[in-house]
């Protein structure tokens, strides 16, 4: 019996991605019938897809210790290259295929406002916080800030301005509850927002910034929204990596004195 | 050939992801600067021409559909594969701070929306979303 597992984890191991392709269509059929029979369709099937990915990585993360989710159970390795990056943009690029670009044309000027007001937001947010919990150095509230920016911000961030490894740590964590909560909660708030058109959508992107949690979120809330969304949300992270060590740490330096 | 529409896509991603590296370069970050969003913009712009002098048929088409069309399932694999336990561990002020963010920049949505006139109207509900009646039919269509 054994032996046949064996053989069975073997196959699964060898031919990783395509055990991905297998797992993620049943989590998705299972999804759309859990949506369709308990929330008679109200709650998308791939809003529910999602969250049952977000408590498998947690799953999978408490089991093998390691940060890739899921991803990191021998067997289901797939899963990582299947969600990694080089696949997710290549499907994101995919979804600007028809998009309406006069709708595109008449929310850029919208779009890059959202994305300036989003970054220094998040570093507002994130640098106050830090203070009320005790981080009330300059370098520390600004590494933070780029961690409530996105979880790629906070690291790069903190390592130009040479922050400490726990506080660069934190903001990863910051980063990684922003994407997780835009990611599972984008489709609850869509309805109070205004969030079904073109333009809410590139707004939405460039205000949260983070690419895996709006490709998430809208995929969630509606699937035609994702190419727009995704659009403003891709110069997120390099406009807050080149504005948080630079114009935002001296702002904040200089309040800070 | 279903093919020429994936080679066209790896194509713009690539010379996307390039011109990425180089804005980030330029300015000095080592981060890829809207590589993505540069890439669909080539996208559109060349499928745009292909498709109106009819050399982009429709089956080198659904090279790129099938991408978009698998979209979906790529993202449940990508929230698969987050490292949600760091998430969690980070404690209170990470929550916070994550929290907070996303907060305060959903409720700037609205506000920035008005900019540029009024909104759009939302989409049209396709196949019935949202919320999908059947949602068991083809809810998955592409965009």
């Amino acid at each position: 019996m054994t032996e046949v597992m064996d053989l069975v984890a073997d196959v699964m191991s060898r031919y990783g991605l395509i055990t991905a392709f297998a797992i993620v269509g049943i989590t998705v059929w299972v999804s759309y019938q859990l949506s369709a029979r308990l929330t008679k369709g109200k709650l998308h099937g791939s809003a529910i897809a999602i969250m049952l990915g977000l408590l498998a990585a947690y799953v999978g993360g408490v089991v093998t210790g390691g940060s890739r989710g899921i991803a990191d159970i021998e067997v289901l390795a797939g899963i990582g290259l299947m969600g990694g990056g080089m696949l997710r943009d290549f499907a994101i690029i995919a979804t600007a295929f028809g998009v309406n670009t006069r709708e595109l044309a008449r929310a850029g000027a919208a779009g890059v406002i959202s994305l300036f007001a989003g970054v220094f937001v998040s570093f507002g947010i994130g640098a106050a916080v830090a203070y009320a919990f005790g981080y009330t150095d300059a370098v520390s509230m600004t590494t933070i800030g780029g961690g409530a920016a996105t979880y790629i911000v906070g690291p790069v961030t903190g390592a130009a301005i040479g922050a400490s490894s726990d506080v660069i740590a934190l903001s990863i964590a910051a980063g990684l509850i922003k994407s997780m909560l835009v990611m599972a909660g984008t489709p609850f708030v869509a309805p109070l927002i205004g969030l079904n058109n073109p333009r809410s959508a590139m707004i939405y992107g460039g205000l949260m910034g983070t690419t895996s949690g709006v490709a998430g979120g809208l995929a969630a809330t509606d699937e035609r929204l994702v190419p727009y969304g995704a659009m403003t949300a891709t110069f997120y992270t390099g406009l807050g990596a080149l504005l948080g060590p630079s114009v935002i740490f001296v702002a904040i330096r200089a309040i800070m004195g | 050939m279903v093919i020429y529409g994936v080679a066209l896509l790896a194509g713009c991603m690539l010379v996307g992801a390039l011109i990425g590296e180089l804005i980030g370069l330029l300015i000095g970050i080592d981060a890829n600067v809207g590589g993505v969003g540069i890439s669909m913009l080539l996208l559109i712009a060349v499928a745009a021409k292909g498709q109106a002098s009819g050399r982009l048929r429709p089956i080198s088409q659904s090279g790129i559909t099938f991408w978009s069309g698998i979209y979906i399932p790529v993202v449940v694999a990508m929230a698969a594969s987050q490292n949600a336990v760091a998430a969690v561990r980070g404690g209170t002020a990470a929550v916070l701070a994550g929290v907070l963010a996303v907060a305060v920049s959903c409720a700037l949505v609205p506000v920035l929306s008005r900019i540029g006139g009024e909104p759009p109207p939302p989409l049209e509900p396709v196949g019935g979303q949202p919320p999908p009646p059947v949602p068991d039919t083809d809810v998955e269509q592409s965009a």
